[in-house]
């Protein structure tokens, strides 16, 4: 517990917390420049949020406590993700309270809550958004798991932070397994994200919403914090993303410098995760709602195959 | 810089692979064409950097002989057909495509444990590709008898010629040419066979839809 | 050696020749004519054999053992009998409008072509060119079986090239582990498929690739031999095609793939010095043979009835060749030319009686005696005959493999027995009503000729009585190579 892991790991919190927002009004403002629109800024986010936190939350009669807690929940578990995922250094002291298994249970919890807070109010268009949300999760949840597995086993470790050193520190190589898990992993973090090719997450049009249907009775300051934790599960799914296929640059442990220097090097890989992923939901059209099985069976194939394939090929 | 190249053929037999797994769920027969042609690119990428490690230059000529059959000649052929046939869509699979690929995962298993005492046996410097070789071979076979179209069992058919020839290269560093050149013209002739048959079939039935053909049948 | 050259060139040149002028009316001669002449060549090379012994030719590529001599005389003349019977059998379609000009012409190439390939795969010693060569007789017959350009054609015809096209990549495969396991031992080139050297080392090659290398061998050239459960393609092949189509691919293909299947056989037998092969034949001959019994008796088309005959019988072989020993060999490499003699000479009759009747139902077909006794006495005496009825050849072979059987196999035997008593219930009642009984059908336009019918079954009755000298050496000979 050296100062610099404590350090390093307020400041994984910290950017994760405040930086989310960044990354998300990074993303929209790329959407809009691509539509040849002008876009509301990059600080839109921020000052969604201060709106928010400003309303009074209005909660419908018939609420139970859990529709209530809930916010708080999810937020607790992005928060927690956030600081056992190696954003800017793999020091981490908080990383033994869970390896990458637990991460994507933590991702689960969340998803469970605001799923039940959906149908706890009893409106149609809950029940609808945590029953597509489940059939979503169901079938990305395995994809992500091996493609973790896939990770784990190149390095031999299930933790996130000696995955990440692991693979930091393997001489340059062409890694097919990683290959496959990356392309699994991209599909996966589409649907996890709510992002294009599986979910609009502007519309509210009944035929095609997921996300948006289980965030509707929210107002207020529990509004608020849905979107702030959305905003953190797409930084941390790009932080995962960094940390298993492009590790260069974290630093390690007992390495200040090497801490300062890690924050213009992750800023810079996020800068270009989120346009990508800008490029590529104006590029695709959005996926009918019976295809996204499809899809998601595509990534856990690709995954198990990644799998094999480093069984096989040793790589 | 010598394992850099070797990890190539590696690569190019994973493309494969996944190449392989995308025609199992395509649904359009434009983008299976061209599916297709980057599978023969995958194969004549493999075998090249194969002839460039093992100094075998019989194997340029059978990566030239693949180049022009089945990454030119071939698709263009089919591109033709499709068009004159005018087919573009494909109907469902005759399995839906979810489990289709549960059952393709389960295929690439079994051949991965099928080639893995084989290729520890072999001499050639993509052994470890037999394995991926052989699960494309079962996959493209797969391919062929669950499609509902016509030119879609063919290129499935095609596929799988592609992967037995990516397991001639990973088993031995090639066949002799007498044999690769005569495999060579029997796809090239089976491909015209099969083209004339296609118009035929349309003829008959309008449609190139293979349920048309299970009429025969025991009773 | 000029004879072999002569004998692959002629079907070869046969076929580009009718390619030009196949459309005419005298290319039905010109036919006959080439499928002669490849039949005096192959006369002339069993000649050259019987006072030479076993010849290998330019530089190893091809060769002459016991094994494929008996088969490439039986090839040349069933071609050659097969052509005299397809000339007014195919006047006839002509002038039914069942056939056009074209199409003959395409019919007659391919059929000289088929040939021509057929005599490759057989003389063939690289394992690969015999890959290329089974390839290639598939397709001609592709084209062949789909002649008649109707909905059931084109299906069969589909049916035959995917199920065919998947078994032989299949056998790609085996013989590329082949060539792989040859690799090793002989050095690679193109010396390491001739079969004659891997025979000469066949000890040394490595088991665990022998026995994946002879599955995939199996199944490859096991789907064209019409093995259950790969057999799909075949009744409806034999049912659609042409019938003289029918009769060289039941009398000479399946011949073919079960020589291939042999040589690899004997291969694997050498390398894997256990019975696995033995183990693999016997079950899937079994399986064949009683399936084959059963769905013979439900079928009402007399072709598609008497290709199930074919896979019945070519499943006793396949049993008969993996029981092994010098008795059930011989009597399996005798069963192989006595079925293609007398299931050509069945399909013979049963082309123009179905002609006669215009459609190949069985209950459409009677009285057949008294219409043409050549074709009544030819499908009387052909089923009496593949049935095993003494004195035919049949009757000889069947009954060596099953006192084989008991003797090696015996909970094998009462299945053997149940699945010939079977089939020999359903045929018989099935062609004695078409024999005998009165009729109203009419003679046909262009007579069929008595030759080729006869010929075959006194052959085949031949062979029951006595075995000439020479093919006995050559088939004890083989059946000790062959070995097991």
């Amino acid at each position: 517990m050296s100062a610099t892991g404590v350090i390093s790991q307020l400041l994984a919190i910290c950017i994760a917390l405040l930086g989310a927002p960044l990354l998300m009004g990074w993303v929209n403002q790329w959407r809009a420049w691509l539509q040849n629109r002008s876009g509301p800024g990059l600080l839109q986010p921020y000052r969604a949020l201060h709106k928010l936190l400003h309303k009074e939350a209005v909660v419908a009669h018939g609420a139970s406590p859990l529709f209530l807690a809930s916010p708080y929940v999810v937020f607790s578990c992005m928060a927690l993700s956030c600081a056992i995922i190696p954003t800017l250094s793999t020091d981490l002291p908080l990383s033994p309270v869970a390896d990458a298994i637990a991460l994507v249970g933590l991702f689960a919890v969340a998803r469970v809550f605001i799923s039940l807070a959906a149908l706890d109010i009893g409106t149609a268009f809950g029940s609808l958004g945590a029953r597509r949300e489940m059939l979503i999760g169901f079938l990305a949840e395995p994809a992500l798991l091996m493609v973790l597995f896939t990770a784990s086993l190149i390095s031999q470790s299930t933790s996130l932070t000696s995955i990440v050193e692991n693979l930091a520190h393997r001489e340059f190589a062409i890694y097919p397994s990683l290959a496959f898990a990356g392309i699994a992993f991209t599909f996966v973090s589409f649907a996890e994200n709510a992002r294009v090719p599986v979910d609009n997450p502007a519309t509210h049009l009944e035929l095609t919403m997921i996300h948006e249907a289980l965030i509707l009775e929210y107002s207020g300051r529990h509004l608020a914090l849905i979107e702030w934790a959305a905003a953190i599960k797409l930084f941390a799914y790009s932080c995962i993303g960094i940390a298993l296929f492009f590790p260069w640059g974290i630093a390690e442990a007992d390495a200040p410098l090497a801490l300062l220097a890690a924050l213009p090097i992750q800023a810079v890989k996020l800068a270009l995760g989120g346009f990508l992923l800008a490029l590529i939901e104006t590029v695709s059209a959005k996926m009918r709602i019976f295809r996204v099985p499809e899809f998601l069976a595509s990534a856990f194939l690709l995954a198990v195959i990644g799998m094999l394939v480093h069984f096989l090929l040793g790589a | 810089m010598n394992s850099l190249i070797a990890q190539l053929i590696n690569l190019f037999a994973s493309v494969m692979l996944i190449v392989t797994f995308a025609m199992l769920s395509q649904r359009r027969i434009l983008t299976l064409i061209h599916l297709f042609t980057l599978h023969g690119l995958a194969v004549v990428g493999a075998t090249t950097v194969v002839a460039y490690i093992t100094h075998q230059h019989h194997l340029y000529y059978s990566a030239g002989i693949t180049l022009v059959l089945k990454v030119i000649l071939i698709p263009v052929l089919l591109h033709k057909l499709i068009d004159r046939l005018n087919v573009r869509w494909d109907v469902e699979t005759l399995i839906n495509i979810p489990t289709l690929m549960l059952v393709g995962i389960l295929l690439v298993v079994f051949a991965f444990n099928l080639a893995l005492p084989i290729a520890e046996l072999s001499t050639s410097v993509a052994r470890s590709t037999l394995g991926i070789a052989l699960a494309c071979v079962l996959l493209s076979f797969m391919m062929m008898i669950t499609r509902a179209k016509a030119v879609a069992q063919v290129i499935g058919f095609l596929a799988m010629e592609n992967a037995l020839f990516l397991a001639a290269t990973s088993a031995t560093s090639g066949m002799p040419m007498v044999v690769e050149l005569g495999i060579a013209l029997d796809v090239l002739v089976g491909i015209l066979i099969l083209g004339v048959f296609m118009f035929q079939i349309r003829e008959q039935f309008d449609s190139l839809d293979i349920r048309h053909l299970e009429n025969l049948k025991d009773d | 050696m000029e004879l072999l050259f002569l004998l692959l060139s002629i079907p070869l040149v046969g076929g580009l020749v009718l390619a030009v002028i196949g459309h005419h009316g005298y290319a039905r001669e010109v036919n006959v004519g080439f499928s002669l002449a490849t039949f005096l060549a192959a006369a002339a090379l069993t000649a050259r054999i019987m006072s030479g012994g076993p010849i290998t030719v330019a530089d190893g590529q091809f060769f002459i053992d016991p094994l494929n001599i008996f088969l490439v005389t039986l090839t040349a003349l069933v071609g050659c009998t097969t052509s005299i019977f397809s000339r007014p059998y195919m006047r006839v379609e002509l002038d039914h409008g069942k056939m056009t000009p074209m199409r003959m012409r395409l019919y007659h190439s391919m059929y000289q072509f088929f040939n021509g390939t057929m005599l490759i795969a057989l003389t063939t010693n690289n394992l690969g060119i015999l890959w290329v060569a089974m390839e290639a007789a598939t397709l001609t017959t592709v084209l062949l079986v789909s002649v008649y350009r109707t909905p059931a054609s084109l299906e069969a015809a589909w049916k035959y090239f995917i199920l065919c096209g998947v078994g032989i990549a299949q056998a790609l495969f085996g013989t590329i582990l082949l060539y792989m396991a040859a690799d090793k031992v002989l050095g690679g080139g193109m010396g390491a498929l001739l079969w004659t050297n891997l025979e000469a080392v066949k000890e040394q090659l490595n088991p665990t690739i022998m026995s994946l290398a002879f599955v995939f061998l199996f199944i490859g050239y096991g789907t064209k031999v019409g093995l259950v459960p790969l057999h799909n393609w075949l009744p409806d092949a034999h049912a659609e095609g042409p019938t003289p189509i029918s009769a060289v691919l039941s009398g000479l293909l399946l011949n073919v793939a079960l020589y291939a299947v042999l040589r690899c056989k004997v291969l694997a037998d050498g390398a894997l010095q256990n019975h696995f092969a033995s183990h693999l034949m016997i079950g899937f001959g079994l399986l064949s043979v009683v399936s084959a019994a059963f769905f013979l008796s439900r079928q009402q088309d007399v072709k598609r009835m008497f290709a199930y005959s074919s896979i019945e019988h070519m499943g006793l072989m396949t049993f008969a060749f993996g029981l092994g020993g010098p008795v059930a060999n011989f009597a399996g490499l005798l069963h192989m030319t006595v079925h293609s003699l007398i299931k050509s000479a069945i399909f013979f009759a049963v082309g123009h009686a179905a002609q006669k009747a215009g459609s190949q139902l069985m209950e459409d077909i009677r009285g057949l005696l008294k219409v043409n006794p050549t074709v009544g006495w030819g499908l009387m005496l052909g089923s009496l005959a593949i049935l095993g009825m003494p004195p035919f050849g049949a009757f000889a072979s069947e009954f060596l493999i099953l006192t084989t059987a008991m003797r090696e196999l015996p909970w094998a035997t009462p299945l053997l027995l149940l699945a010939l008593g079977v089939a020999f219930a359903s045929i018989f009642a099935r062609v004695q009503p078409m024999v005998f009984g009165a009729t109203e059908l009419k003679p046909l336009a262009h007579p069929p000729s008595p030759l080729p019918v006869f010929i075959h079954l006194g052959l085949g009755l031949m062979l029951g009585l006595y075995i000439p000298p020479y093919l006995d050496t050559w088939y004890r000979q083989a059946a000790a190579m062959i070995g097991g």
